[in-house]
């Protein structure tokens, strides 16, 4: 599904984000990105949706280049993708429900649909009593929950997530984790940056060290 | 449908952005609202007083002089003469007699004129051509005032010629108000959606992140511009309304001190929907200029 095809990434003025990775990532499957702060892990995930594009080599998703896909076509590639970013960026000046909602209002769902969807969704990560609370008013767990909800809500193939698990107590991490495996099982595939790879038993490991895979 | 409904959806989040800051909203709102409504002030006001000196061209009239010593018999055969001429129309002598009598009349004037030895009026004839067209009242007087009898020809419909020629300036000054107005309006859309875009960078990034399109990103914005315009050509519409009623009583008095009757009225429903359509347009404008340049 995921091919890293000799990638290298620099960023201005010498930093050396990834070196020459190549691997493969297969449809269905649970991948964690491990290594220290640094390592690499938020480059190689944001190469995939296109959010970095890399400085060599190829990443292709199902056979397409991603790296060389104009602006018009970014936002079909992205609607494929769920994303869980390090820093969730939720929108705080609306419900937890609208938050959902927005990947449908983008790809232009009917309104009663959206709304089945995205309370479903809801749902499945534990927060649709909260539908109507503001983010500022979750706690940190249900703001990662509500961020979880809203990359799963277009029922995307690939769901990827940067240290979704960060700044969480061990009881809710586990519960976080918990979310991924079971999208895992019902057969999304599942890429995930983490610290603590003991919270995704089962996963295949990709650890990075210094932007190198060991 | 679908482009229907994602219209729709991006109409209402504008309005919402208006309604959620509503102190920002007003002010632009009263800002558009004054600008339009000078050039709309004055369309309406050269719309009347044209309206005006139409109805005065309408029916000039020609009056012709005599010399001072000519005999009733020579007016009289100018009179026929007068009558000969295709384009002339009716015709009404005025004799010099009737005029001192007249003017003996007037307020402040019966002195002066008692202590004149003679008749200072001449005969005069009132003409009125066979139809209002200017070549036919210029060719009447062209013609009259070269014969020997006839002292000095006045074409009563002269002022009203002055007024539309300066109507006509008066029209080419509302235009360069309404081009530099409109220009103030585009700049105020453009930077309240400037500040727009910087208060929702986060949602603009956010929403390209979960495969927004550009156009998904632009419509609410658009939207919102066109909206600012058009409640501000609302304000605009009021504004000029508001002020036409207000002056409507002092202005009839003074038109009727000079004779007139002049009665504003408000906005046909043409130049209301015309205001309301280019405040929209600007509005818009504004905002598709102002995304050009601040979204990236
Ligand atoms: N936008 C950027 N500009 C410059 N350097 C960056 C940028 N993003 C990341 N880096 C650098 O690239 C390296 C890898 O960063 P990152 O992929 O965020 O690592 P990790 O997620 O494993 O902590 C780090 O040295 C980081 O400082
Ligand atoms: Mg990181």
């Amino acid at each position: 599904m995921i091919k890293f095809n000799r990638i290298a990434k620099r960023y201005p003025p010498d930093i050396t984000a990834l070196a020459d990775i190549s691997a493969e990532i297969s449809a269905g499957e649970l991948v964690t990105v491990i290594g220290h702060s640094g390592a690499g892990k938020s480059t190689l995930l944001k190469l995939i949706p296109a959010i970095e594009r890399p400085t060599a080599g190829t990443v292709l998703m199902n056979g397409q280049n991603v790296g060389a896909l104009g602006r018009s076509a970014l936002p079909f590639l992205r609607r494929n993708i769920g994303l869980v970013f390090q820093d969730q960026k939720l929108l705080f000046d609306r419900s937890a429900l609208a938050n959902v909602l927005l990947p449908l209002e983008i790809t232009g769902f009917p309104h009663k649909e959206a709304r089945r969807r995205a309370e479903a969704a809801l749902d499945k990560v534990g927060l649709l009593a909260r539908a109507r609370a503001l983010p500022i008013a979750l706690s940190g767990g249900e703001q990662q929950r509500l961020a979880i909800a809203r990359a799963v809500v277009h029922r995307p193939s690939l769901l990827l997530a940067d240290e979704p698990t960060a700044y969480l107590d061990a009881d809710t991490a586990q519960n976080v984790a918990g979310i991924f495996l079971e999208f895992h099982r019902v057969g999304v595939t599942v890429m995930v940056a983490t610290y603590d790879d003991r919270l995704f038993p089962g996963a295949r490991r990709l650890r990075l060290d210094h932007g190198r895979l060991t | 449908m679908n482009w229907l409904r994602t219209h729709w959806k991006a109409c209402q989040l504008a309005l919402m952005r208006l309604a959620a800051a509503p102190l920002n909203t007003l002010l632009s709102v009263v800002g558009i609202g004054i600008a339009l409504a000078l050039p709309g002030a004055g369309q309406q006001l050269l719309a009347h007083v044209a309206a005006l000196s139409q109805n005065a061209a309408a029916t000039p009239q020609l009056t012709v002089f005599l010399n001072v010593d000519a005999e009733r018999k020579t007016t009289q055969a100018i009179e026929t003469r007068l009558k000969g001429l295709p384009e002339a129309g009716k015709t009404q002598l005025i004799a010099r007699e009737d005029t001192l009598a007249r003017m003996k009349k007037a307020e402040g004037l019966a002195d002066v004129i008692a202590a004149l030895p003679k008749n200072p009026f001449p005969d005069a004839i009132v003409v009125t051509p066979a139809d209002d067209a200017p070549v036919t009242i210029e060719s009447l007087a062209t013609t009259v005032r070269q014969w020997r009898e006839v002292e000095h020809v006045q074409v009563d419909a002269d002022w009203a010629r002055r007024l539309s020629a300066l109507i006509r300036l008066a029209k080419t000054g509302v235009l360069l108000l309404a081009t530099l107005l409109g220009i103030g309006l585009v700049t105020i859309t453009f930077n309240t959606i400037r500040l727009q875009v910087l208060t929702r960078q986060t949602e603009v990034e956010v929403s390209r992140l979960l495969g927004a399109t550009d156009a998904f990103i632009r419509r609410p914005f658009l939207w919102y511009g066109a909206l600012l315009g058009l409640l501000g050509g609302c304000a605009g519409w009021l504004i000029v309304a508001g002020a036409t009623l207000w002056l409507r009583l002092p202005v009839a008095e003074l038109a009727q001190l000079y004779g007139f009757e002049l009665m504003l009225a408000l906005p046909s429903a043409t130049d209301s929907a015309l205001l309301l359509g280019a405040a929209t347009l600007l509005g818009w404008l504004g905002a598709a200029l102002s995304m050009r340049q601040h979204l990236r």
